[in-house]
């Protein structure tokens, strides 16, 4: 009893596609969004009551930025192109200087025993910083750290960090620890 | 004198547009496979400031947006030109950003609840104060995991 169904006619086909395909051209983004990763640190707890956190001086590189978007790193007027070098002299410290943060001795797997610097990164702003140099700062640190990881792994595994297995980019990440603390804000510029 | 003949009466063959649809249709799909819907409807203008050191956000059902700037053109008559925070599709004040947060968390499911990471959108001329406050108000809503969104740079070697 089959009856041979006529054809149908497909010229219209194309516009729907085309339809659909506009469609979704104009609804749709296709950037991929990409950042700086940070964490905040946590609300400190109201009820209990707040020590002062022991860290000596040596151990902390304070970065300060005005609010005319200038610099001050470790009492000392710096241009943001020279950061990055100061950060990595910061927390490398080869030559064990007073003034440069102190080490203690880790162990991390692939390395042995190393010595890790205690130093901690400060970094504080103005209410009235723009947001680009804040950036520009934040950046210049992460770089410095990346750049020394990037340095070790080459040593170690004859590879960039990102190239590295998970355990690996593990050590070097103790081997490196990211500390940048963002200081609490202080509130100089009045009300908001 | 000619010394090509013309085929036929002249004019070409029609083209078969047989294959059009799979075209399209594969043109199509590439689109639907590699892009994401649009979310949002941008009231503020946002230039993100620039950085080499950027990773890429994973995840993006786990990633709620701020979005800080000055309000576009439509909107200045009506908000003035100083920075406002954008959540979801309308102007917000600081105070909303707890609820916020606690409401794009109530969406996850449970294991993803403290995946939560806010990425900020913020205009590079904003000055850092109203930045601060919203991440003084992220820290209170314990929203720790913040991305600062920034357009990639090639870095000049």
């Amino acid at each position: 009893m089959a009856r041979p169904v006529g054809e149908i006619n497909a010229s219209s086909m194309a516009d729907i596609a085309f339809l659909l395909l506009i469609f979704f051209l104009v609804t749709t983004t296709m950037n991929v969004d990409t950042g700086l990763a940070r964490m905040l640190p946590p609300m400190p707890d109201p009820t209990v009551k707040q020590e002062e956190q022991d860290v000596k001086q040596r151990n902390i590189f304070t970065v300060l930025v005005s609010k005319s978007d200038r610099l001050l790193v470790e009492d000392e007027m710096l241009d943001v192109s020279q950061l990055r070098e100061k950060t990595k002299e910061f927390i490398l410290n080869t030559e064990d200087k007073e003034s440069l943060p102190e080490k203690e001795m880790v162990e991390i797997p692939y390395f042995g025993t190393v010595p890790v610097t205690k130093g901690v990164v400060s970094l504080r702003n103005d209410r009235g910083t723009s947001y680009k140099m804040y950036m520009y700062v934040q950046n210049e640190l992460v770089a410095a750290y990346n750049e020394l990881r990037n340095e070790a792994a080459r040593a170690k595994f004859g590879k960039l960090y990102d190239d590295c297995s998970e355990e690996q980019q593990d050590a070097i990440k103790k081997l490196y620890p990211q500390r940048i603390s963002e200081a609490e804000p202080k509130n100089v510029g009045g009300p908001r | 004198m000619s010394k090509f003949k013309r085929k036929g009466k002249g004019g070409l063959p029609a083209i078969s547009t047989a294959s059009l649809p799979d075209i399209v249709f594969m043109l199509l799909f590439f689109f639907m496979v590699s892009t994401t819907m649009r979310e949002t409807t941008l009231f503020v203008s946002v230039k993100l400031p620039e950085a080499t050191e950027v990773v890429k956000l994973e995840k993006k059902s786990l990633v709620s947006y701020i979005y800080i700037g000055p309000p576009t053109r439509t909107y200045s008559a009506m908000y003035g030109t100083e920075p406002r925070i954008q959540l979801n599709d309308s102007f917000k004040s600081l105070d909303d950003i707890r609820d916020f947060i606690s409401s794009e968390r109530d969406a996850l499911s449970e294991e993803n609840k403290n995946q939560l990471t806010t990425s900020l959108k913020v205009d590079e001329n904003t000055r850092m104060g109203i930045v601060t406050d919203v991440k003084q108000e992220l820290r209170k809503a314990s929203a720790l995991k913040i991305n600062y969104s920034s357009r990639k740079k090639v870095d000049k070697m």
